[in-house]
């Protein structure tokens, strides 16, 4: 895998080799390109759209007439970035974009704060508290464990129980008022 | 993991690019052995969440032995890929410091060893991200957002034991006894740790100590344990000169591979 470039550039079938394209032609290709990333779910989020998670840095048009998607993992090991840069792939295709590249962007590194404010709706909506924002400085990270409000009832008390939930990028909770366990989406 | 395109002959590299294939060894080798063996705790940890929050930071490491063992084969330029290089290479070609393949004892010298790792890799990471190597610098600035939740749950943990019951914190003592020695070879700097810091492609082992140190006096003062007398030491897993548990830990990684060749998912 590459931190910009590599891996991930995997041309599609290439189209007969095109003259510059008018710039109606541009606009229809990165709209096409957008729609159909909007329609990529996250695979162990459903409710979460990768657009809406912030995992899409960039489309832009090369001047080979490729167009380029730039894509972040949200967790080096997490083995959901497979699958979303397949799904990625496959929506592109399948909207008929054209000539495209997937690209793998480390740098900057992908931070929850980019989670959209529709994507901490919806991840509240599914029962998963939203990440603290800004993301905790790294001190906190390490020593603070701050109060995470129970998503049904609201109540302050709440106990962490697992520092790693079913996902990376969640930690399992508990609430003393209510008792219901609920997942955190951990800053990061 | 992606297909193992067939070896090429390529030219020789020239010297530059033949010390950074095997620094960027060092630190994928390091992520992946230690990764291998926190995968052992899978189905067997103490508790569910220890079983989820151990396989966690394996992933992570994974991940991080995936992108730089990518990157190495890159720069060797002969075609390997992360599958190639993870899976095929001879006990002597790995270049991990040899703490990281020490056996997992019982959870709490896991623990033990995982904070050693974890504040070294932070240090470590987090002035890597400042490297000339752009490349290095992304999969740093990637790598220790995820290396600052591994220790929070690792020094948690030591904290707890080391500060809890007379059994626990002897135990954890005595883990920490066993493993320190190894920790000399994090930062026995040796010529091609020099070369990397000459080049500003990593931080000078010196500066990572000294924060590491400061970082895990401070973890063992809340764990009420006490820090080992250094002792001079000379291990050389980062010059392929393992201990014999490496072995071990080769024949069940690569099992599948050497059995299937090419085998993928």
């Amino acid at each position: 895998m590459n931190s910009v470039r590599g891996e991930f550039r995997k041309p599609a079938p290439a189209p007969a080799p095109a003259p510059a394209p008018a710039p109606a032609d541009a606009d229809r290709r990165l709209a096409l390109a957008w729609r159909a990333l909007a329609a990529v779910e996250d695979p162990e989020i459903p409710a979460l759209g990768i657009v809406d998670l912030g995992l899409i840095r960039f489309v832009t048009l090369e001047s080979d007439g490729t167009l380029e998607v730039g894509l972040s993992p949200t967790y080096v090991g997490c083995p959901a970035t497979e699958v979303i840069r397949r799904s990625v792939e496959d929506a592109l295709r399948n909207a008929g974009v054209g000539a495209f590249v997937v690209t793998q962007v480390l740098s900057p590194a992908w931070t929850s704060d980019w989670i959209t404010a529709d994507g901490r709706r919806k991840l509240e909506s599914y029962g998963i508290v939203p990440p603290e924002r800004p993301a905790a400085s790294m001190r906190d990270i390490l020593r603070t464990a701050r109060p995470v409000g129970c998503p049904r009832c609201h109540s302050t008390d709440t106990e962490c129980i697992s520092e790693f939930g079913s996902t990376p990028c969640k930690a399992l909770h508990r609430c003393r008022a209510c008792l219901e366990p609920f997942e955190y989406f951990k800053c990061i | 993991m992606s297909a193992i395109p067939p070896t090429v002959r390529g030219q020789q590299l020239n010297a530059d690019a033949q010390a950074l294939f095997r620094y960027v060894l060092r630190l994928g080798d390091l992520s992946l052995v230690l990764g291998q063996r926190l995968g052992e705790w899978v189905g067997h940890s103490p508790a569910l969440e220890e079983d989820l929050g151990l396989a966690n930071v394996a992933l992570d490491l994974i991940g991080q032995a995936r992108l730089l063992l990518t990157y190495a084969g890159e720069i060797e330029g002969r075609g390997r890929g992360e599958d190639e290089i993870a899976f095929l290479r001879e006990h002597g070609e790995y270049l991990n410091a040899i703490l990281v393949e020490q056996p997992n004892g019982d959870f709490g010298q896991t623990i033990v060893r995982q904070v050693l790792i974890d504040a070294f890799q932070l240090e470590l990471y987090q002035r890597m991200t400042a490297s000339t190597d752009e490349r290095l610098a992304a999969i740093a600035a990637k790598s220790v957002k995820e290396v600052l939740y591994h220790l929070r749950y690792s020094s948690g943990w030591l904290v707890r034991l080391g500060d809890g019951t007379e059994e626990s914190r002897a135990r954890v003592q005595s883990a920490l006894d066993t493993l320190w020695p190894y920790t000399v070879e994090l930062f026995a700097e040796d010529e091609l740790d020099r070369a990397m810091a000459d080049r500003g492609v990593a931080p000078r082992l010196s500066d990572v100590q000294a924060a590491w140190l400061g970082r895990i006096d401070e973890i063992l003062a809340e764990a009420t344990l006490q820090r080992p007398k250094d002792r001079p030491n000379s291990w050389h897993g980062k010059r392929g000169q393992h201990s014999e548990h490496l072995g071990y830990i080769l024949a069940e990684m690569q099992h599948l591979q050497r059995t299937y060749p090419g085998a993928r998912w």
